[in-house]
This record gives structure tokens, sequence and C-alpha cells, in this order.
């Protein structure tokens, strides 16, 4: 079923908080706050609505494989006889996971059709997760369809990455930069290598599909580090991303090294929570919610309320998000991810004057890291530092020694399959210090090549030992900039292990930020999801 | 008077005084010879200082039960080494003072508690040639058993009489009795002997003996009867559960023999107080008197009878005390706030005599000689500077409240008040006390818990051990506190006022001069307090410090191998879970749910079957894999790794386990699951020792290839390891949750309990050994039964 979206949907705003404006609704976890904003100082950014879909998905992917920009159609580029690897984006993509069909599996069934069409015999479907965690057999069908799965899986030609497997990673070469360029060996010796990929936020695809999906730790560390994470600012804006700046030169060695790379991008709308059905109201405006969104807000705190928190994050985690494809392109990686970024921008930028002292969010129930899992304390700080603040272009929405304040219950909880080091991390090492360059230097080593997180990795569902590190330095560059960081609503030990402030309220939290900020600070709330990006003067 | 010369002339050709003026009692004693038994005992010791310190050229001779080291190496060990002489060994210098026990003590073997006191001739030719024997040596404590008593404090002095005699020696002989032979009786006790007096008991004193021996053979005779021993099996299987047969055995026969000591203990006290004797010490001590008057032939006797000899007054140093002795456990009970009340009677007198003014008594009697109108001497202190019960009990507590003792948590613990309530009430509350405590201790050893809730299990058992403690203290001193006797001195102060004013310096054994406040508060309590190791101000971290401690000790490099149990020590499930979970997870969901339903209504008698005999009950239960595929099993086990046993792990346990291996330690997982189960965890580890099916052309047998390793043969497991790869358990870690791996905690030096089920919490704590409580993820995904999750169609 196909949400109705508006024909025209209105751009980002920014709105100055007067005295008239409702109770604004936060993120909270696996819940909700509505918190009133200081009258005269304070801002909130809305994203924009959503963009109205394609049309006709198929027919514009089918256009896309047979008119790729800088390269030869896609049935141009396949032989019988030639290796072919489809490479296609985890479970960290989109967010929520998406009503089916999955692009993934729309894209897919072209690209196999065109290759059995043409004969291609030998193809392999790779999950380019990185150090992800592997996806479980339910995750891989929602991907890539049953269809598919049930083509290629039991013959083993479907299956995940494997960035620890000695045998299947090579090493193509160096970047100038010295960089060891890491890859997966069946992926390097396929005549092509088709990359599917779904661009949600501007940090994806590009080169970093490739470079970064289909490498290890010998690759992924010269970029997953404190220093290059200081250097993005912010790691969502590429001409300001050390961390693309990386993956581009990688995509060169790649790229001499003779790997062929055929790059599929999708770009969604911003429709997370569908304009009709139950959760339609947490993508509109709060003055723009009628008696009954304001009914089933109501309804909808008082179920989560009485129920559990496991049973709502089944309940949240069960969600599909009514994504709709808004740009299709294939080709050349460069020129076909500026295309992308552009369609990405177009949803997301909203202009933004000037800084704020102090910046608020609302932590949603998922970020990349724990789709059918738990959001655990560290990965809480990954979703407001990493993500949220580096959602800018420019300059960061809140000032150098400002505050940002989240609302999270920021639990103590871990999933123990998914995540085994994120628990020794947090017991262990943040226990002695949360600071980043420390961290790296003295403990990353020891995770990333334990024995026993390698085995989980491999042959259970976790998350690669370092996963945790690179969790801790997508916030380096928050940390360093910022003076403090407020959890509201948060478990009071957690929140402290991370080096954060716990406070009960948003008034305990502004009290407390006072201490930074002065006592009257201009406060920005970042509206978000849906996804915004806010580009600020 | 002339001075000895003893360099120059024989101690044999020594004059001994019999004349009332008395000579300078060190100048009386010097270059005797003197034989002491006793003298790794309180007074024993206190009486050795004081006449090395005192006596020039005095030769000691010391009759030392030789243990396993031997009498001199005893000697050197219990006696000169003791802090009371440290004064000595400061003033001479250490060389000198070495020098002067070397010439001055000599040791030989031997045991008052023996025919023939253990002694070869060389021995008892030199007893013999003793001017002086002081028989010191007694079986003290008030809770001895029976024929001890009477081996020890009554046959002991009979037995040197009769070989003193035998040889035809005739030094003098002294006899440390005690105040306590005039049994529980009010009014004056005269220092009279007690065949003269209106205290004597018309007994045979052999008849006792003879009935003693007889008691012990009959009560060790009982003890076998098979009914005793199916009701200590039966307890000791109550209180180890599972523990294999080793382990069981050797609780029954501690038991056993703890139930013959008992009744042993108790034949003492009921035979003493049918005789009106506080308790067995006092009853033999009174027999000895008698039986020595019986034998001693043309023997010159002393009797010296102190009452409750307690810390030194000032000699020599104030406040110094060998042991835990009669009153400190009372007092540190006193301040742990443990004996909330305890019976006496508030005016009624505590005679109680420092141990310098014994020996100083002691030397006295001796330096005089034996003196046949002064037979026996009391020291005490009732007659003539009476200490009152109430007066210790409100300077006690006025000290406590000013010192208190500090509890686990820091903080200070409130003395009680005591109200003297009759010894009866006493014990009726405390043994109601004890009886609630026993039922409810019952009722949770029963219930599945374990963890944080069994420890519930192990306080209510220290509750009760101190309920215990303090019931064991009511019964065997109350005597003493309800005691109406006053003891006469009237021998012991003519004795002081024959003394010159030197001696009254050096010698002082006048109770009159005790100042009693100044006794408790500045010399005994706080002596009392050091000696109890009691915690007397706070720590600052809360308990946690201990536990600091042994977990670094655990992980210490010096260890050699860790070993681990699986099930509730590194994950929460259990053999049946993963039975459940294989079975379940390719079948349809309805014959899932019957088939978890028929496992689950057979869960009572399997949980039963497994607390009788682990190995049995995995035999018994392992049947159900009969015609399981073997490739499908090891298939499905990987998917349940992740599906269950990774959701069930405790992530602590996990880190536990790779801090072990980081500490360089060898780490061996000893379990009785299958290895197909655990075959996913061996990368955890360096070691597995698991149980295995057997297999029959690609399916199970449901028959097991080997025994699966439980209770004792876990510890043999782990021995053999140890010893093919040449680690010492010594040295050694072992993690269990489960009293029927008892023998495998015990085969290491560093037990660890994890999550303990009751029984192994009361152990654990009783033994210190560091207890964790390891617990799952919080936000592991919960299961209610244990059926794999749904496949994907």
């Amino acid at each position: 079923m196909k949400d109705k979206v508006r024909p025209t949907p209105r751009p980002g705003m920014v709105l100055a908080v007067d005295r008239s404006t409702p109770p604004i609704l936060f993120h909270h976890g696996e819940g909700f706050r509505t918190e009133r904003l200081p009258a005269g100082r304070s801002r909130i950014i809305y994203p924009a609505e959503p963009l109205k879909g394609l049309e006709d998905p198929e027919g514009a992917i089918h256009h896309a494989l047979l008119n790729p920009i800088n390269q030869d159609p896609l049935p141009a580029q396949l032989r019988p006889g030639m290796k072919l690897t489809i490479a296609f984006d985890d479970i960290s993509l989109p967010l929520p996971q998406m009503r089916r069909p999955d692009i993934r599996q729309l894209v897919i069934e072209q690209v196999l059709e065109m290759a059995a069409a043409a004969g291609v015999e030998d193809v392999h479907l790779i999950a380019a997760l990185a150090l992800h965690r592997r996806m479980t057999e339910a995750e891989l069908r929602h991907a890539v369809g049953d269809r598919v799965y049930d083509a290629f899986a039991p013959s083993g030609c479907l299956y995940n990455h494997d960035a620890e497997d000695p045998d299947n990673m090579v090493i193509l070469g160096t970047t100038p930069h010295d960089e060891k360029v890491q890859f997966n060996r069946r992926a390097a010796e396929s005549d092509l290598v088709v990359y599917v990929n779904i661009n949600l936020v501007s940090m994806d695809g590009g080169h970093k599909s490739t470079a970064t999906g289909l490498s290890g730790y010998q690759g992924l560390r010269h970029h997953h580090n404190v220093s290059t994470m200081q250097q993005s600012k912010s790691f969502m804006d590429q001409q300001r991303s050390e961390l693309h700046a990386s993956n581009w030169r990688m995509g060169k060695v790649l790229h001499d090294a003779g790997v062929k790379i055929f790059q599929i991008e999708t770009t969604v709308n911003n429709n997370t929570f569908g304009v009709d059905g139950p959760l339609a109201m947490l993508q509109k405006r709060e003055w723009e919610w009628s008696a009954r969104d304001r009914a089933a807000f109501m309804g909808m705190q008082a179920g989560l309320k009485l129920s559990t928190t496991q049973m709502n994050r089944k309940i949240f985690q069960s969600w599909r998000a009514p994504y709709e494809l808004t740009s299709v392109q294939a080709g050349e990686i460069e020129a076909v991810h500026k295309i992308t970024t552009e369609n990405v921008y177009a949803q997301h930028l909203v202009r933004v004057e000037g800084q704020t002292d102090i910046l608020t969010m609302g932590l949603p129930y998922i970020c990349p890291y724990n789709v059918n899992s738990v959001m655990n304390p560290i990965l809480v700080m990954c979703l407001g530092l990493g993500y949220f603040f580096n959602l800018y272009r420019g300059r960061p929405l809140v000032r150098e020694g400002g505050a940002v304040i989240m609302s999270h219950p920021t639990r103590w909880e871990f999933h123990p399959v998914h995540h085994p080091s994120y628990i020794d991390f947090f017991e262990e090492v943040l226990a002695d210090t949360t600071d980043p360059a420390e961290i790296e230097a003295r403990y990353e080593r020891r995770f990333a090549e334990d024995e026993w997180y390698i085995h989980l990795y491999r042959k259970s569902y976790a998350y690669h030992g370092v996963h945790p590190f690179y969790m801790w330095y997508w916030g380096a560059h928050a940390l360093a900039h910022l003076g403090t960081v407020i959890i509201v609503g948060g478990d009071a030990k957690a929140v402290q292990r991370m080096g954060f402030r716990p406070a009960s309220t948003l008034q305990d939290a502004l009290e407390i930020a006072s201490d930074t900020v002065g006592s009257a600070p201009t406060i920005t709330h970042i509206h978000n999801p849906p996804i915004l990006m806010a580009d600020v003067n | 008077m002339p001075t000895p010369q003893p360099t120059a002339v024989s101690i044999r050709e020594l004059p001994l005084k019999f004349d009332k003026t008395l000579q300078v009692i060190s100048e009386a004693l010097a270059g005797r010879r003197l034989a002491i038994t006793g003298t790794t005992g309180f007074l024993g010791t206190a009486l050795v200082e004081r006449l090395l310190r005192c006596v020039p050229d005095v030769q000691l001779v010391l009759l030392v039960r030789p243990g396993r080291r031997g009498a001199d190496e005893r000697i050197h060990r219990e006696i000169i080494r003791n802090d009371v002489f440290d004064r000595l060994r400061h003033e001479l210098g250490q060389t000198a003072f070495d020098q002067l026990c070397e010439q001055q003590i000599t040791g030989i073997n031997g045991d008052v508690g023996v025919d023939g006191l253990g002694l070869d001739n060389a021995g008892r030719d030199l007893i013999s040639s003793c001017d002086i024997v002081i028989h010191s040596a007694a079986a003290v404590a008030f809770d001895n058993p029976l024929d001890t008593a009477v081996e020890v404090n009554l046959l002991g002095p009979v037995r040197l009489v009769q070989l003193l005699n035998e040889m035809g020696a005739s030094p003098h002989f002294i006899a440390v009795s005690t105040c306590y032979v005039a049994g529980s009786r009010r009014g004056n006790a005269a220092e009279e002997p007690l065949l003269d007096g209106p205290m004597y008991v018309p007994l045979s004193w052999r008849e006792e003996v003879e009935a003693s021996r007889r008691r012990r053979i009959t009560t060790e005779t009982q003890s076998r009867d098979p009914a005793c021993l199916e009701e200590f099996r039966n307890r000791a299987r109550h209180e180890l559960g599972a523990a294999g047969t080793p382990a069981l055995a050797a609780k029954t026969e501690q038991l056993r023999s703890r139930w013959v000591h008992d009744q042993m203990v108790e034949a003492g006290r009921s035979r003493a107080s049918s005789l009106g004797f506080p308790d067995a010490y006092a009853f033999t001590k009174a027999l000895a008197e008698t039986a020595v008057a019986e034998t001693k032939g043309d023997l010159q006797v002393t009797t010296v009878r102190p009452s409750i000899i307690e810390s030194t007054y000032s000699e020599p140093v104030p406040g110094w005390i060998r042991g835990f002795r009669m009153a400190e456990p009372i007092i540190i009970g006193y301040g742990r706030g443990l004996l909330t009340d305890f019976p006496g009677i508030p005016q009624g007198v505590l005679d109680v005599i420092p141990v310098d003014l014994v020996a100083a008594a002691l030397c006295a009697v001796a330096a005089r000689g034996p003196d046949p109108s002064r037979p026996v001497i009391q020291v005490a202190s009732g007659a003539v500077n009476p200490f009152r019960f109430n007066q210790l009990v409100d300077l006690t507590h006025r000290w406590f409240s000013e010192n208190p003792i500090y509890d686990d948590r820091d903080q200070p613990i409130p003395p009680p008040n005591w109200t003297y309530p009759g010894r009866g009430r006493v014990i009726r509350q405390l043994k109601r006390l004890r009886r609630g405590l026993d039922a409810s201790e019952r009722l949770l050893g029963r219930l599945p818990i374990r963890g944080r809730q069994a420890e519930i299990s192990a306080n209510l058992d220290e509750r009760r051990e101190q309920v215990e403690r303090a019931l064991g203290y009511v019964e065997l001193y109350g005597a003493y506190t309800e005691c109406e006797a006053l003891f006469g001195v009237e021998r012991l102060l003519e004795l002081w006022d024959s003394l010159d004013d030197n001696d009254k310096e050096s010698y002082c054994f006048d109770p009159r001069i005790i100042d009693w406040n100044h006794y408790v508060a500045d010399i005994h309590l706080p002596t009392v307090v050091a000696q109890g190791r009691v915690k007397t101000e706070p720590t600052g971290r809360a308990g946690s410090s201990r536990q600091q401690r042994q977990r670094a000790q655990v992980l210490s490099p010096k260890r050699h191998l860790a070993a681990f149990d699986l099930e509730n020590t590194i994950i929460a499930t259990n053999v049946v879970v993963a039975y459940g979970w294989l079975a379940t997870h390719r079948l349809p969901i309805n014959e899932r749910t019957r088939l978890i339903t028929k496992v689950l209504l057979e869960a009572p008698s399997l949980l039963a079957l497994d607390r009788r005999d682990r190995s049995d009950f995995l035999r018994h239960f392992y049947r159900r894999y009969e015609g399981a595929p073997v490739k499908q099993m090891a298939e499905d086990s990987r998917t349940m790794f992740s599906d269950l046993i990774l959701t069930q792990a405790f992530p602590a346990a996990i880190r536990r386990v790779r801090e072990h291996r980081a500490a360089g330690h060898t780490t061996v997982l000893i379990t009785g699951a299958l290895d197909f189960i655990v075959d996913p965890l061996r990368p955890l580890f360096d070691h597995i020792v698991c149980a295995e099916l057997a297999q029959d052309h690609g399916t199970y047998t449901g028959h097991l290839a080997s025994v699966p390793p439980t209770s004792e043969s876990r510890a043999e497991v782990l021995r053999d390891f140890a010893n093919a790869e040449g680690l010492s358990l010594s040295e050694s870690v072992a993690y269990a949750d489960s009293a029927s791996d008892l023998p495998l905690l015990e085969a290491v030096g560093y037990p660890v309990t994890v999550n303990p089920e009751p029984r192994l919490a009361i152990l654990a704590r009783k033994r210190g050994w560091l207890i964790e409580h390891f617990d799952k993820a919080q936000g592991s995904p919960r299961k209610l039964l244990p059926i794999s999750a749904r496949q994907p169609t």
C-alpha cells in the first residue's frame, strides 16, 4: 500500500518559538516527550515534507541501468563466462527498514535478469557490511526478496561479507597517504562489481560504498579514527570530510587495481512515519496536529507507558517505513554520486541563520547499528553526537563551547549477541577514560584483534570487536567542539559513565547548561527524524 | 645470707629454703632446676618469662608435647618467639637473649595426657633431677570432651606424681589447680585441701576415669550404628547436595566424629553439673586434687588455685594475653552486638586475676618451698577486692560506646544493654530463635534460588551460627557469672606479707592493688579488641575492598589455571533447555508445544534426579538424543549458539575468562553439557572437557561415550589436566555455582563461586571464598520457553 504524499511538499523551516508555540515533540527512545521551549530565544528546525516519489520505480531503475553515466549500459558490460558480483548495502540502511519490496530487491532483480539474459552464470551476491554484524536470513530475505534469496542462498552464492576471512580478503594497494586498501577477494577478482546502494543521508554512497563496505579492519583503520573524524566538519558534508577524502583516495586505488564497479545509487524521500496511519503525527508540525492526531498520540503514550520496554522495542522495531524512491542513477561512481548527493540535499537541507548556544535533540529508538536490536548507551552517544550533531553544512549548529541536550532513556542495556564488545567497552574502557584519542591509543588494537570477538563476528551475529571504538570516534568532533553534553531522562549511571551529565527534565538540563552557556542562552531544537540537514550560515 | 654461687657449686648441693622468713625470691630460686609443664599455655608462658627475666641462672626443663616439630622447635616457635619476651629481648639484645634461652631452657618431649608421660629415659632422669616441678598443663577449654579433660586434668598430675615416686625423686611439686574446684557454691571457699573441707565430693576418681573411657567407647560404637550413619549421610547430602561419593563420605565421617565429640562434651558437662561443678574442667581439677593427695606418697605438694586468669596487669607489660580466653569471646560478642543479653547476677562477684599476679605467686611459692601448714594457696581477687559483674558490664558498655566496633557497612555497632535475666530464660530465648532460623533455612534450601537471593540463606546461616555461639557462651560461662562463692586468700596474703619490699616490687601478687576501672578500660579491653581482629575503624570502601583484593589475587599473573563450570556460571541455561531448543528447532508449531509441555511436566522428577546424582541424571536425560542426526545437531547447535546460548550468557563471566587468558592463565571449561552444544565456545577456552555421545551410522545412540565430568570426577579431570600440563592446582582458580561442584572448588587454591545456590552460598561465606554475581546483559531477548525462534518461511 502506498501512502498518499502531498502533491507539493513544503520545504523545511525554522520556527521561532513564541508564547503561542505548543509543546514540542521530542523523540525519546521507544517513547516521546513533549517539551515547552523558552519563548523568545528558542527556534525549531523542521525537516522538509516528503518529496514526491517516482511514479514508476521499476521503469526508472530500468532506465538508469540502460543509460548509465560515463559507462556503457549494463547489458553491454555483461557476457557469458564472466564473474559478476553484486554487492549491496546492509541492514543499517534505510532507517527504519522500508516496506517491501525493498529498493535493493527491485534493483537486484533487474540486474539479475539482465545478467541471465546475457548468459552470466557466475554471480555472487554479497551484503557489504564491512565490520557490521552479519544479516540474518530473515533480514536478507527482506532486503533482496524471497525469489533472489531462494535462488542464490542455498548454493552459497548469497552471503554476508566476512572481513576476517584471511583467505577472502586482499590488499589491493596503498594510497599516496600510505593507506592500505583492503578488499573482498571475490569482488576484487570479479570482472564486474555492481554495487546497489540506498542513500539515506549524504554520508552514504560514492566510493564509501565499496571502499568501506567491502573492506576490513586493515583498510578501515585509516579513516575510521579520531584524527580523521575530528577533521571531518562534517562527515555529512563530502566537501569538508576527511572521511570521504580518504575513501575517494582508496576508490582510486581500487580503480587502478582494475576493479570495475558499476555503481547504482538510489535516494528515498522523508516519508519515515507515513502521511496517514498510526505514526503520521510524528512527521507533522505540532500546531498542525488534528484532534485525531492528538488523540492518537495520547493513546500511544498511554499504551507505551503500560507496556514493557521489551514490548515497546518490539513494536517500534517492527515498523516498516513507507519510503519511496526519489531518484536512481547508475554508472561511474563519482559522477553518479554527485547527482545522488544533490537529490539527498533536496530532501534534507534546511537553511539556518547562525549558530546557537544550546542544541537540543530527541533521539529516536533506532540508529544504523541497532536494527532488530537494543540501542545501548554507546549507540545513544553515536546517534546524538555522531549523526545528529554532524547533520550540518557550513558550521555546526551549536557554537564552539556550547551545549548539546539529548533526550533518550539511555538504559544500561546491551544486546548480548549483537554487541558483545560494546559491553566490555562500556565496562572496561569507558570506566577508565572517555577521551577518544586515549581510547584509540590504548585499547583499539586489543579489541580489534581479539580472537573471541572475531569468532563472534564471523560465526554469530556480533558487530566486530573494534566497532564500539568507531562509534565513539564518530562523536569525537562533537566532543572536541562542545562545552557540555546533557542527557535528559537517561539512566544516571550510564550517562555518567560516558562523561555526560544526567538531567531528569529539560528544565533541569537547561539549568545545568547555564553553567556553560550563561543564563539566557539561545536554543535550537533539531526536529529529527524525519531527517533534516542544517545548512548553517 | 650466703649468696649461692651456681657457677661454682652443683645445683644439687644448694640448700632449699624452708624457713619462714623468706629470702629474696630471685636468690632463692637462682641456679635451681625447675621442671614446668604447660608452658605453651597462657600461664606457663608468663611463668617462663618471669623466671628467665628475674631469676639468675635458673634452669628450666620444659615438658612439651612434641607435635610434628618436636619439643625444642615448639619451644622456640610457640614460647620464645612470643611477644611476652619482647621486653627481655629488648633489654638484653637479641644475641644475648638467644644465648640465655639456649643455656637455661631444656626441652623434653612428653605428654601428660598419656600413661608414662611419653618420656624416654633421659627425660625421666631429667625431670626427676629437678628441685621443683610446677605442673601447669591442663585442658582449659570449658567445652572439652569428658575423656580429654579426665586424661589431661585428672590423670596428668597423677602420672607426674607417680613418675617422681617411681624415680625416688622428691622435688617440691606445685600443682596449678583452680578456685572453682569449690563447685557452684555460695559463701566462703577457704584455702584448704578438698579432703579436709566441706567442698569434698566423695567420689572414686578411678571409677570416674574408667567411666569416661567406657563412655568414649560406647559413644564411638553408637556413632557407627547403621541408623546413626544413615542420619549422618542424610545430613551430609542435605548440606552438600550431589557433591559425589568422596565428598559426601568425607562429610559424613566429619559429621560422625563431630557428633562423638559433642556427645563427649555433653557427657562432661552433665556429669560435672550433676555433681555441682560449673563444667568438666572444674570437675576434673577437683578430682585431680583428691587423686594427687591420694597418690603423692612422700612427695611435698603445694596446690595453687587461681581464679579466672586474664591479661597481665603490669608485668612484663600491661595487657599481654595469649590466645582467646574465657571472657574474650563474650566481650567481643558484646561489642559486636551479638550477645544481646547475658545471664548473671549484677551484684555477683566475677573473680578475675591478672596472669602476672599468678605467675608471681607461683614464683613465691616455689621460692618459699613446701609448707605443710599451707598446702593450698588461692590466687583470687573476690574476697579482698571484689569486681562486680555489673561493674564489668558498665565499663564495657562505656568503652564500646566510645570505641565501637564497625560492621561490614562501616556502621558503628551500638553495644547492647544487658538486663541480667536468668540463665534458663536466655537459653530458652536463644533456642527459640535457633529453631526459627533453622526452619527458614530449610525452607529456603528447598527453593530454586541462586545468586543474590541465595545470599539470604548465607545471611540466615551466619545469624544461626551467631545464635549458636551465643548459646554456647551462655551455657558454658553462664555458671561463672552466676557463681557466688568467695575464694579466701588469707594464706596468699600471709605469703605476701612475708616478702620484703624488693620482692613486693618485682613479684607483685597482691590482688588488692588492682584498680578494676583502670584494668578493664585501659588494659584489658584494648588488648581483647586488638586480639579479636575486629574492625575498629571504618575502612572507607564498605565491603568491597576484600572482594577487590580477592579478584586481584584470582587474576594475578602468578596463577596457572582457571577452570570454569558452564551452566549458571557462564550461561544461565542448562542441558534441559538446550535439549528443548534443539528438539523443537525443526518441528512444526503445534508439535513444539506438545514436546515442550511434555518436558515441563517431567521437570520436577528431573530436578529431583539431578539433585540426587548428576551423572545419573545426565545419563538418563541424554537418552533422548537417541537417533538424532550428528550433522544436523552440529548445524542446529551453531544456530542455537546465537539464538539461545549467547542471549543467556553472563557477559561478565565471558569477560572474566578472557581476563584469565590475558593474564597468561590456561583456561579450561569442564561441563556435563554435550560436545556439539559447547563447540561454538571453543575459541573462548584453551581446553574443553565435556560429555560426548556415542554415534552409530551418522546418528547418536543416546548413550554416553564417556562418563560426563560431574561432581568429584570434575576435580579428577582438573587434576589430571593440571598434572599433564605441569600446572599447580594450588595456584589455580575454579568457578562454579553449585554445591555439587564442591570437589572442583576444593581442589584449587582459589575457588570462586558464581551466583551460588543457597548451600554453596553458605559454604562460600563460611570459607571466605570470593562470591561473584554475574548477570545476563540487560536487554537480552527474553525467552519464556526453550523453543527456538520460528524459522522464516
